[in-house]
């Protein structure tokens, strides 16, 4: 099975073996490492990201001056949102929308801009709906002599920061890569102290750094396959678009990765069994993930919970990853988050080197 | 005799307890030594300091001459440990096992192979540690703890836990493992296992070495009476049991008796005024 070169692996890369490999066998850190986070993904996703498939197919029958009279500037904006066609046979147009060949069938009437739509596609009503509504509420200011406001606001529709998927990806890559990192830690300090393959490993000719690099490497390695496979999927399915410097959230995520492992091993220095570490692990990361805005924006949450949240790691790993990956800030974005995350990294993993203790009685 | 390991007045305290009480001990290069005592008894304790793992409140240990404590990475290479829990990776099969601690020593795949052959694994070397019996568990954990074929190997009660039958086969195994002159010391509870494996036998009681001598020199000089058991269930108890055989004899009444001496049982007695508990 192995190579004759391979037959004898270095410490560092059998022990990074080792552990991989009872990582990819444990079905349920598997689960929670890549499944269920990419469970949410899917659902969020799925859920809210229908606003951004395709243009709306318009009809437009007969003369509508409203729309065929629009200001260049307008007429962009309205061109992003709506693929216009003409026709001059209005039943015909409203067969059209019946068969969901075309999403909307207008016309006017004297004043009055009739939309013939159906609610099939509730996303695609809505921004019809909306645009419309924005473009003869702009046109009637224009009529009574208010300032023009012929630009036609048509991504008001859309959530005007980020689309779902956007913002999501980071978000939940953000907590998938805390809970396997946090709950890795936790479950190997637990498991090797109760099994001793701690002090197993201290009776071999390798130093501790050797074992805890190899530990560190592994989880840092399954960080980096979780944020392939979530970009993978939110770009393929879900029409993620990355910006510039997307690149920083790699190393943004490995100093974040070593961030929550400090988190596992406080978890699994101040508890006895190794359910007992991986519980407490969850209870530190999983309130965590709601109040960092993994799950939902916290721009409606209240200003102190907003305030609180700047002393949570994840909520730092968020909000560097969402700057770099979709919201274009250039790469130093990523700095001041990585130097919060490796302060709190050194600073836990002090207090749990101080709580640690060989024996669990 | 060179001494593999010497011991001089190593004590370990936890609070007011005093786990290891000022044991001296000298085991030569080659030997077989059993340390016996119940639970609790400071077997672990003992070896866990002479191995270097845990810090000795008094006394010193050493090893084939190095001083065991602090971890001396001299030394390291040339002992093997098998600690009383069965220290796996989690989920690895036998084979994985045994490869990834060959890798720790340097030692090549092939020489881990023929260990778990050795051992009587080969069948069971792609299942998973988790799927192994306590015995075949046992077996794997021994054949890591020489995968690298160190001088001096500690075993920690190898065989607690595992039932008659299972206790019986390692045994073979055990008795095998010094024919290469290599040092073993083992502890265990049973009084059976140390007098069957071990050249010389260590009785350990509260922390404190009691006795350490050949199990026939312990039950020697132990003061106690032979007793004959005959047929018709009469028990003689004599201290010139070959006068009365031969009086037995005589009188044709031979067949079918039962000669006891002591045991260490009796020795653990005689130390300590109490019966035997594991
Ligand atoms: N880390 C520890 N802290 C406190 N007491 C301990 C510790 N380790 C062992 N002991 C106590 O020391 C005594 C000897 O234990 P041990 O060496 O494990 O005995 P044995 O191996 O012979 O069963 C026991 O009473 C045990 O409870
Ligand atoms: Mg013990």
């Amino acid at each position: 099975m192995s190579t004759p070169r391979t037959s004898r692996a270095t410490p560092f890369w059998a022990l990074s073996r080792a552990i991989l490999r009872g990582f990819v066998r444990d079905r349920t850190a598997v689960f929670f490492a890549v499944v269920f986070p990419l469970m949410f993904l899917v659902l969020f996703g799925g859920l809210f990201s229908d606003q951004s498939v395709g243009k709306v197919d318009m009809i437009v029958v007969g003369d509508v001056s409203l729309i065929d009279d629009l200001p260049a500037d307008a007429d962009a904006s309205f061109g992003a949102t709506f693929d216009v066609t003409h026709s001059d046979d209005l039943d015909d147009a409203i067969a059209q929308v019946r068969k969901g060949d075309a999403d909307v069938a207008v016309e006017q009437q004297g004043q009055t801009l009739v939309a013939h739509y159906t609610q099939t596609d509730p996303a695609k009503a809505g921004i019809t709906a909306g645009a419309l509504q924005a473009l003869v509420d702009g046109t009637n200011l224009a009529v009574t002599g208010q300032p023009p406001t012929y630009s036609l606001d048509v991504e008001s529709v859309e959530d005007e920061s980020l689309d779902t998927i956007q913002y999501y990806t980071p978000g939940l890559l953000g907590w998938a890569v805390a809970m396997s990192a946090a709950f890795g830690a936790a479950a190997t300090i637990q498991g090797w102290r109760q099994t001793k393959l701690l002090r197993r490993l201290q009776l071999a000719p390798v130093s501790t750094r050797t074992v805890v690099g190899a530990r560190v490497s592994v989880t840092v390695s399954v960080a980096l396959v979780q944020m392939a496979i979530f970009i993978g999927v939110g770009a393929l399915f879900f029409g993620l678009t990355l910006t510039g410097a997307w690149w920083m959230a790699i190393p943004l995520l490995v100093v974040g990765t070593l961030c929550f492992m400090s988190i596992g091993l406080l978890a699994g220095a101040i508890t006895k069994t190794q359910e007992g570490a991986v519980n407490a692990a969850n209870f530190m990361v999983l309130p965590m993930a709601f109040l960092s805005g993994s799950f939902f924006p916290l721009e409606g949450a209240p200003q102190w919970l907003q305030t609180f949240s700047q002393v949570l790691p994840l909520k730092h790993l968020n909000d560097g990853m969402l700057d770099v990956m979709v919201r274009g800030e250039p790469w130093t974005a990523a700095l001041l988050p990585m130097l919060f995350l490796a302060v709190f990294a050194t600073v836990v993993t002090l207090i749990a080197a101080r709580l640690f203790r060989w024996e669990t009685t | 005799m060179t001494a593999a390991i010497e011991v001089i007045g190593l004590t370990k305290t936890y609070g007011d307890l005093r786990a290891v009480d000022g044991v001296d001990l000298t085991v030569g290069e080659g030997e077989f030594v059993g340390i016996l005592g119940p639970n609790g008894a400071g077997k672990t304790t003992l070896l866990e300091m002479v191995e270097g793992l845990r810090e000795p409140t008094a006394g010193s240990a050493s090893v084939l001459g190095l001083p065991a404590w602090p971890r001396n990475a001299a030394l390291l290479p040339r002992i093997g440990v098998q600690l009383q829990a069965s220290s796996f990776f989690e989920r690895l099969t036998a084979r994985e096992q045994i490869h990834t601690f060959a890798s720790l020593y340097g030692v090549a795949a092939s020489r881990a192979d023929e260990w778990l052959e050795r051992v009587g694994l080969v069948e069971k070397a792609d299942s998973r540690v988790e799927q192994l019996s306590g015995g075949q568990a046992q077996r794997l954990s021994i054949a890591c703890a020489l995968v690298h074929d160190p001088e001096v190997v500690f075993l920690d009660e190898p065989t607690a836990a595992l039932d008659p039958q299972a206790r019986r086969n390692l045994w073979d195994l055990l008795s095998g493992i010094n024919d290469s002159g290599r040092t073993v010391v083992l502890t265990t509870h049973y009084m059976d296992e140390a007098e069957a494996l071990a050249d010389r036998v260590a009785i350990m009681d509260h922390g404190k070495l009691l006795v350490f001598d050949t199990p026939a020199a312990l039950i020697h000089g132990l003061d106690a009476p032979t007793r004959i058991t005959l047929t018709d269930g009469e028990v003689l108890t004599t201290r010139e049991p070959a006068v009365e055989i031969a009086r037995l004899a005589e009188q044709s009444r031979l067949d079918g008796v039962r000669v006891q001496t002591g045991t260490l049982e009796d020795v653990f007695l005689d130390l300590t005024g109490r019966e035997y508990r594991a």
